[in-house]
């Protein structure tokens, strides 16, 4: 789905940040990203979703080489991943519901068509009361869920999540991790970026360890 | 902990379909068990289950609706889902929204959730207000009425022009050359037999000694005697249509019959009044032409600097896939309204101005200046060629103003990589 060789990056002049990464991410799978802060886990994200470009190395989307694909086919392979920031990025002057439905207008969707669904997935997540709501007025936890709803609605085959459970207190985050295991039992390849152990030992999952800008992989 | 005290890996076979109400039910079937028992906190403690606990429930169920839930308060639907599963549910999970309200009254303690509430029409994803409006509806509005005054008076020149050419081209002159020992008044005569026999020749008449001086006054004073001066005598030749006229032979016949005579058609005039009318327009179309790149430029720094403070709706449109021309189009809806309304309120102005310097040209209120307005072009009446010139200035201007703004965006974001 997604492969990674030999892939290194620098910013500008500087040192190289992540050095001679070379790992797979298969299909329905389910791993954690994690590594000391400042280790280079929202830069390799940033990577897997094509939002930076290796300054060597080749990386694999979907079967196809970055460095060879064209800008106008970038939203195409992007749509097939979901992402979900550690700062959410939600739109502060839209409402939950059309942060939530923004992929799929942008897929050129109606409304009427997408507006169950929507409604669905927010009330799931448990932002049903309060998808008319702008997202300053949400909590930190809220804003959390509305950012993996709306990484969820066009039912991507990758979700990568960075430091998901950052600003959450434990029960939602074990709330959440579970939703994203069964995210991956319904055929959704997972990446999860965090620093929390407690989080991760919930799991029998891949590891993958950055630091110092390599990586290691515990199966 | 040990490894069976960790949550299940995931399996790896995906179902036929996944979408977010087949995700909605798979998932709340799984999230709602209440059976699972597992050790959550790493610390040996078993949690019965994921969902709240049923005084939980009691709570939030008797509690006013918070404005600001808790985070950790699971989906509003859920209270539903355990009363649900404690009735014998045998999945315990959630129930599609039409369902819930049954099984909350089958429950007895659920409460009654409301039903999904029609979303407000979609906002426009670039914020209004990130758009410096005000600004550029003034810039647009005082280019587009600038230009719309250069377009008018343009208008008013070029049609004052073709007047023009129309009245030398309609007329002709015989001039009649005094000439020692012949008298004047026979050749005279006999220049306004032969234009009246012409064909296409309306009519021909005689400038008398009176119009002749009067003609003349300017540079020769009060009370001339034209008797005691060479002067020529005119024969002013009124054409029925120019393009039929046979002035050809009217020169001929003149030159053949009248001595001392010869026929002037004004030819050189029209040729002078067609440059200038010509220069005009370049003039014209060169001044709105400059107002307008003017305006172009404006708005590429509008968009520029609307682009900068919406670097992140940017970033997350990229994010969720969108290509370039849907960023794109976001930004032009805005310019497009913001040209428009520039362009209205500037091409209304001009129209205001036009209809209030016709009423003051017309109204005899006018000053001096007014008069040779008058003079000159017959009034100041820009007339319904100049109002749809206007029309279709603040149509060009808005079209423009969002082109420019698509282009703008389309240049950006293509330097993004």
């Amino acid at each position: 789905m997604i492969k990674f060789e030999n892939v290194g990056l620098r910013y500008g002049m500087g040192p190289e940040v992540l050095r001679d990464l070379t790992f797979e991410i298969a299909p329905s799978s389910f791993q954690f990203l994690t590594g000391p802060s400042g280790a280079g886990k929202t830069s390799l994200i940033r990577l897997l979703f094509m939002s930076l470009k290796p300054t060597r190395g080749l990386i694999s989307v979907f079967g196809r080489d970055t460095a060879r694909v064209g800008r106008s086919d970038l939203p195409s392979l992007r749509r097939r991943i979901g992402v979900v920031f550690q700062d959410f990025r939600l739109l502060d002057h839209l409402t939950t519901y059309e942060n939530v439905a923004l992929p799929l207008r942008v897929l050129g969707k109606s409304e009427a068509g997408y507006r169950a669904d929507v409604v669905d997935l927010l009330q799931w997540v448990g932002l049903g009361e309060r998808m008319h709501v702008l997202p300053p007025v949400l909590s930190g936890g809220e804003k959390q869920r509305a950012a993996i709803a709306r990484a969820l609605i066009t039912k991507p085959e990758i979700l990568l999540a960075d430091e998901p459970t950052g600003n959450v207190d434990p029960p939602l985050a074990r709330r959440l991790l579970r939703l994203f295991i069964e995210l991956n039992r319904l055929g959704t390849s997972v990446l999860i970026a965090t620093h929390d152990l407690a989080l991760m030992d919930q799991v029998d999952a891949r590891r993958i360890v950055l630091a110092d800008g390599r990586i290691e992989i515990y199966e | 902990m040990t490894a069976d005290d960790r949550l299940e890996p995931p399996p790896l076979d995906p179902p036929p379909s996944f979408g977010p109400r087949r995700m909605r039910a798979s998932l709340s079937s799984s999230l709602g068990r209440p059976t699972a028992a597992r050790d959550l906190d790493g610390a040996g403690r078993r949690e019965p289950t994921i969902a709240p606990s049923a005084p939980e429930v009691t709570v939030s169920v008797a509690a006013p609706a918070s404005p600001e839930p808790a985070p950790e308060v699971l989906p509003r639907d859920a209270p539903a889902v355990n009363a649900a599963a404690s009735g014998g549910a045998p999945s315990g999970g959630h129930r599609p929204a039409a369902a819930r309200p049954s099984a909350a009254r089958a429950g007895g303690r659920a409460p009654k959730p409301k039903g999904p509430a029609r979303p407000p029409p979609g906002k426009t994803i670039v914020p209004p207000q990130a758009v410096a409006g005000r600004a550029l509806v003034s810039v647009v509005a005082i280019m587009c009425f600038l230009a719309a005054l250069a377009v008018g008076v343009l208008t008013l020149v070029v049609a004052a022009a073709q007047d023009w050419q129309l009245d030398v081209s309609r007329e002709a002159t015989i001039q009649v050359k005094p000439i020692d020992g012949q008298a004047i008044e026979p050749r005279l005569a006999k220049a306004l037999d032969i234009a009246r026999a012409t064909r296409g020749v309306r009519s021909a008449r005689l400038v008398d000694e009176r119009e002749s001086a009067a003609l003349l006054e300017p540079w020769l004073g009060r009370g001339l005697d034209l008797s005691s001066l060479p002067i020529p005598r005119l024969v002013v030749v009124d054409l029925a249509d120019p393009a039929t006229a046979d002035l050809t032979g009217l020169r001929l016949r003149i030159a053949a019959e009248v001595a001392g005579a010869a026929v002037d058609d004004h030819a050189v005039w029209a040729a002078r009044l067609r440059t200038m009318a010509g220069a005009m327009v370049v003039v014209g179309v060169g001044v709105v032409g400059l107002m307008l790149a003017a305006m172009v430029l404006s708005v590429v720094f509008a968009t520029r600097a609307a682009m900068a403070g919406n670097r992140e709706v940017i970033e997350v449109l990229h994010f969720v896939g969108a290509e370039d021309r849907f960023i794109a189009r976001q930004f032009q809806r805005h310019f497009l309204l913001l040209g428009l309304r520039g362009g209205a309120i500037g091409g209304s102005a001009a129209a205001a101005a036009f209809l209030i310097a016709d009423f003051a040209t017309r109204s005899g209120r006018a000053d001096g200046l007014a008069d040779q307005a008058q003079a000159l072009f017959g009034g100041f009446s820009v007339g319904l060629a100049g109002y749809a010139a206007v029309i279709g200035l603040v149509a060009v201007v808005a079209a423009l103003t969002a082109i420019t703004s698509r282009a703008t965006v389309l240049g950006h974001l293509g330097r993004l990589d």
